[in-house]
């Protein structure tokens, strides 16, 4: 990975493509890549949608190489939807696939000075691209199809659908999984329109030719690689819980300890959570031949996802994420398994982040434009942002949007991106981080709810104020580093309870890259980067103010627990005190 | 006393998913958790009424009990 690739899409004549040494970037991955060069190459006060941004798309430190779970890709930019510096990463196997054609990052920059839209092909050779107007409002499943027809199966895609094409704030990038279905998304922050705007459809990779890349010293790695897979297996998250049920698993204990938002954060209970949970997708997925089990990656030893059929054992979707079913399920009072699969799948077809399309319609729903639980006018919505009408492009602008147009109070959004599936009054170490992460409301970027409700890394009480901010903060730099690696986020649940799996991936980064990184080293890899990206938002015109949640959060108390945000204003001011 | 006692995930295999149960006053969360021939690594976390309990609680009358392997996701 010692090459970037460049495409300048408003160069005199047509798209300009240009490799050059990695130079100033190197030793960088992932999220610590695409926010240093956002950082240092764009305007933090451009229009996200101008020729002055950049989409910057990153595979991990690791990925390419036989480190299990390195799979992760981060597409990095202004982004449309909070104005601020965006990293959204995803699974599936771009990440692997670019990485052995040896790129550390494919940056698109510029703006094509004609609404044109044109597809990348990457291999050994190169990149070419070339204009393709039969790609116009194709969606995701469709353009992987016809990429298919024309360059084989052993290939690799990134693309946008419809709302990428409309540039709308929530569109997402997909990234195709092992049997190259579009199904894995960099879902958050509107990278999709992004892409969108410099006038790429999808980029086409094939690692044809090209071998798995090698540490530099290979028996050092192979025992690190070996005692970190060892780790994962016997941890009971990631070798039991995640394999079996998946990510949605965690439904019913959201719902139990009363954190589940309910009818757009209005309660923390939902009645139906039960016809939705992991337990029951779990069991219709084995009961009409799709899988509970299956990795979105070449060397995923979790494999967290699965294959969701309809009832008569069709393909429906893949098995949708925790944030995904409460987004679209209890969030807007829809209790349907086979109905919040369609969606899921209508969000990755059109390619929208499921987050804020559950959160937009949780908000539409509280508007009136249509009634909480009523699930084919939620599927409606959906079909109206792939059509592009008036109302469609509204609801694919996102939560804070579609909420400002419909005169409705309670928005949950930070930084004008939606608040994911956890209710920050009832798991307050969450709402630190929903408050003050670079990334607008994004659990990923810290997950306390793994040490408030899950118990991995300690306890610290979900509905006190107390140790949230510490909390938040060694979790946002720890996160900020893993997302570098191109490790998948949930190996933190191994590395977190068990030191040596941990220090196996220390060994396998260090014996990778001839390094010798301590733990230490590590948390100052993640600081540095949070630091870039809050950098990045100073310049962009984000202040203390704008790291708060909405005020109903704290003035409206939360059943069954009947809790407020505690967390008070200036110990939100200390997150980034280290 | 009767409490609800709800199991998840792989605690549900060769048991139940969710039962009102009666026990005699006194009754802690370790008590309940040998009777249902379950490992203590196993009830990982427990919740009563919604809120994080240790298995030395002793359950009160109208409680509802919640136990989970670990688990994780996000």
């Amino acid at each position: 990975m010692d090459k970037i690739l460049r495409i300048d899409m408003g160069a005199e004549g047509g798209p300009k493509i240009t490799e050059s040494p990695v130079g100033a970037y190197a030793g960088l991955g992932g999220r610590a890549l695409t926010s240093s060069v956002v950082a240092s190459e764009v305007d933090p006060l451009c229009h996200p949608l101008s020729a002055a941004n950049k989409l910057v798309i990153a595979p991990g430190l690791l990925s390419g190489s036989i480190a299990a779970m390195s799979g992760r890709i981060s597409v990095g930019c202004k982004s449309p939807l909070t104005g601020g510096i965006k990293e959204a990463n995803s699974g599936g196997q771009p990440a692997q696939v670019l990485a052995r054609l040896n790129y550390a990052a494919i940056v698109l920059e510029g703006k094509p000075k004609e609404d044109t839209l044109y597809k990348v092909f990457i291999n050994k050779d190169g990149a070419k691209i070339a204009e393709d107007k039969s790609l116009n409002m194709l969606s995701n499943y469709q353009v992987v199809e016809k990429m298919k027809g024309e360059y084989g199966n052993k290939i690799a895609c990134i693309s946008i659908g419809q709302a990428g094409e409309m540039r709308l704030s929530a569109a997402s990038i997909a990234f195709t999984d092992m049997e190259l279905r579009p199904s894995r998304h960099a879902g958050r922050g509107g990278v999709g329109a992004v892409m969108g705007s410099k006038g790429v459809k999808v980029i086409v990779i094939d690692d044809s030719g090209c071998s798995t890349r090698q540490p530099k010293d290979p028996e050092k790695f192979k025992a690190a690689n070996i005692k970190f897979i060892e780790g994962l297996r016997s941890h009971p998250v990631t070798g039991q819980a995640l394999p079996a049920y998946g990510t949605n698993v965690l439904t019913n204990i959201v719902n139990e300890a009363g954190a589940y938002p309910t009818y757009n954060f209005k309660q923390g209970r939902f009645q139906g959570a039960a016809k939705i949970s992991g337990e029951t997708y779990a069991e219709l997925e084995t009961k009409r031949g799709g899988l509970a089990t299956h990795g979105c990656h070449s060397g995923c030893v979790i494999r967290c996802s699965g294959i969701f059929n309809d009832k008569d054992g069709h393909f429906l979707s893949k098995q949708p994420e925790y944030e995904t079913v409460w987004a679209h399920g209890g969030n807007c009072g829809i209790d349907d398994p086979d109905k919040i699969a369609l969606l899921d799948f209508l969000d990755d077809d059109i390619g929208l982040d499921t987050i804020e399309m559950g959160v937009t319609i949780g908000v539409a729903m509280d508007g009136g434009l249509i009634q909480f639980g009523d699930v084919d006018g939620a599927i409606n919505l959906i079909k109206e942002v792939g059509k592009g009408t008036p109302l469609g492009r509204i609801i694919g602008s996102g939560a804070a949007v579609t909420g400002k147009v419909l005169g409705v109070e309670k928005v949950p959004v930070v930084k004008g991106q939606a608040l994911p599936a956890y209710d920050p009054r009832a798991v307050q170490g969450i709402g630190v981080t929903y408050a003050t992460s670079p990334m607008g409301a994004d659990h990923t970027a810290g997950y306390a709810i793994a040490t408030n409700i899950l118990k991995v890394g300690g306890y610290v009480d979900p509905l006190k104020p107390e140790g949230q901010v510490e909390l938040s903060r060694n979790l946002q730099i720890a996160t900020a580093a893993v997302d570098s690696t191109g490790m998948c986020i949930f190996i933190a649940f191994a590395i977190m309870d068990q030191p040596e799996t941990f220090q196996a991936l220390l060994d396998m980064l260090n014996a990778f890259y001839g390094l010798e990184l301590t733990a230490e080293g590590v948390a100052e890899l993640g600081k540095k980067v949070l630091k870039t990206e809050r950098d990045f938002n100073m310049h962009a015109g984000f202040s203390q103010i704008h790291d708060r949640l909405p005020g109903f959060f704290k003035t409206e108390s939360l059943s069954p627990h009947n809790v407020t945000f505690q967390v008070k204003d200036e110990e939100l001011d200390t997150a980034f005190n280290w | 006393m009767r409490v609800t006692v709800k199991l998840f995930a792989t605690l549900r295999d060769g048991r139940f998913t969710e039962g009102e149960r009666e026990y005699p006053a006194g009754t802690t969360i370790g008590d309940i958790i040998r009777t249902l021939e379950m490992d203590e690594n196993e009830a990982a976390l427990i919740f009563v009424n919604g809120r994080h309990a240790d298995i030395g609680y002793e359950i009160l009358d109208g409680d509802t009990l919640a136990i989970f392997p670990p688990i994780g996701g996000g």
